[in-house]
């Protein structure tokens, strides 16, 4: 039934939701920005993120350090894939670049379900956030509200990295042209793996802060990664400013929606797109470039 | 020994054969040409010399580096910079940090304020984004991210190509500086008469051979070669 504190306690979801898809398609975006590769393995990361951090935390009931390990594995993770598997495919066909990094996210996926079962897995919040928040005229849960929070960070650490840094100015330069990048004597190449390594680091991040709300399973990076892909289409491809607005437009449709009829918040999620694609084909904030 | 001495080179895109042993050389401090009608190789030669397109075959010998189907970023570090036909410029960075982006990575690189006596209006613009840069200013801020690099040699790619006449004689004014500082040039130009007047020595390139060399001065004396390789 629909009433206003349903309403606000789902715009408050969708909030969550849209934080959480804006940090995973940011990493997406400035992938396919720099790289050129549309990277289908980025849910399964999402997912790695998630159980590198369970079995950080428990081995050491930290939270923060199941967060710090789950970022550190999945950036690691996929600086070897890049230097091992994807930097082969840069001059491949598209198709070829969608069939290997869609292989590689199969593997990743069977690797963990080989080694945890397909069971769910849980990650408790830490302590100081479990619980519930009462915010005067509704109670939320505590680590929900935090995680936004938690979010709002990690994206302005990644802002602070692509705006102030030379790493970011290069990998802005990246995301218009590459080629004119290698041209002035900076391996581009080297960029990559390092845009790949961030770009896999926020996916792995967003999959231990998002484990406490969810349950883990191996399969849960597939439906991330549909979202995902619609959000960085709805921001415009390389853009990380979009990628924000994108993120939280697409969460508060998924979330709205579903308070109406979850059957329908794809639906109406392909349309926003849709209508996206119709007014603004290089997306909200998107450029020709990459288009 | 010359300072760039190509032999033999082949380039290809995908299974369409451009450059059919195509061989220069050009000296330190000289100005060179390569003239040709639409399509004859003059740019992808260029972009050959620069490794954005890999050549099949040949030798590529800069101050005596064989810089062969090395990648961008090497033969740039060996001292070579090409200025886009389109210029290329990051239109999400401003003038600025299109300046500093390419000097990054430069051994010895000029100061900005060498830049910006040369090229004044960009430092008017410094804050402004590629984006909202004139045709003319982009092709200055080309031109001065290729310098800053102090390169040995820079590649200049039909760099008065669609610019009012007023910053085609500007950015000649600024050629002939550079010429006059010892700055080795190799030209690729439509514009004949600029052309002419710019370099020392000049190679015709006709369906991706080299066809003829001679002295600028001498082909200006020779309509009937001028006629037969660019219909003039």
């Amino acid at each position: 039934m629909i009433n206003w504190p349903n309403f606000v306690s789902q715009l408050f979801n969708g909030l969550v939701l849209g934080a959480l898809l804006a940090l995973i398609s940011s990493g997406l975006t400035i992938i396919y920005g720099t790289l050129g590769v549309l990277n289908l393995a980025h849910g399964a990361m999402f997912m790695l993120g998630g159980y590198a951090g369970y079995v950080a935390y428990t081995y050491t009931d930290s939270f923060i350090l199941a967060v710090i390990a789950g970022s550190l594995f999945v950036m690691v993770a996929g600086v070897v894939m890049e230097r091992v598997i994807i930097r082969h495919f840069y001059s491949r066909s598209d198709e070829d670049q969608l069939l290997v990094t869609f292989g590689i996210g199969i593997v990743m996926v069977e690797v963990v379900r080989f080694f945890f079962g397909s069971l769910s897995m849980n990650v408790p919040p830490p302590a100081a956030l479990s619980g519930i928040t009462s915010l005067g005229f509704m109670f939320y849960p505590t680590y929900r509200l935090a995680l936004v929070g938690i979010i709002a960070v990690a994206l302005l650490a990644l802002f602070l990295v692509l705006y102030r840094t030379r790493i970011g100015m290069i990998v802005r330069a990246g995301i218009e042209d590459s080629v004119m990048v290698d041209s002035l004597g900076i391996n581009v190449y080297r960029v990559f793996m390092v845009v790949f390594g961030i770009g896999a680091m926020a996916a792995g991040f967003a999959g231990i802060v998002n484990a406490p709300v969810v349950s883990l399973t191996p399969d849960m990076g597939d439906s991330i990664l549909v979202q995902t892909f619609v959000v960085v289409v709805i921001g415009g491809v390389g853009s990380f400013p979009g990628a924000i607005i994108g993120g939280l437009i697409a969460g508060e449709i998924i979330s709205i929606t579903s308070m109406i009829n979850p059957g329908y918040s794809y639906v109406m999620l392909f349309a926003a797109m849709t209508l996206v694609l119709v007014l603004r084909p290089h997306g909200l904030l998107g450029s020709q470039s990459r288009a | 020994m010359s300072l760039l001495e190509v032999h033999g080179l082949n380039s290809y895109y995908a299974d369409s054969h451009i450059l059919f042993d195509v061989g220069l050389h050009v000296e330190r401090n000289e100005v060179v040409a390569l003239i040709g009608r639409n399509g004859a190789g003059k740019s992808t030669t260029l972009k050959s010399l620069m490794g954005v397109v890999r050549p099949r075959s040949g030798q590529i010998v800069l101050d005596g580096v064989n810089v062969a189907g090395k990648a961008s970023h090497a033969v740039a570090h060996a001292g070579m910079q090409l200025v886009h036909e389109d210029r290329r410029i990051f239109g999400s960075l401003n003038v600025e940090e299109n300046l500093v982006l390419a000097g990054l990575t430069a051994d010895n690189k000029w100061p900005l304020d060498r830049i910006y006596e040369m090229f004044p209006r960009l430092r008017e613009r410094k804050g402004s984004r590629g984006t909202d840069l004139s045709g003319g200013e982009q092709q200055m801020l080309a031109i001065a991210r290729a310098l800053i690099r102090d390169p040995k040699i820079v590649l200049l790619d039909e760099p008065f190509e669609g610019l009012a006449p007023v910053i085609v004689r500007d950015l000649m004014k600024a050629c002939r500086d550079l010429a006059a500082e010892g700055q080795t040039i190799v030209l690729v130009e439509q514009n004949l008469a600029a052309t002419l007047a710019l370099a020392q020595r000049v190679y015709i390139i006709n369906n991706g051979h080299i066809v003829h060399e001679g002295r600028a001065a001498d082909i200006k004396a020779q309509p009937e070669v001028l006629h037969r390789y660019l219909g003039v």
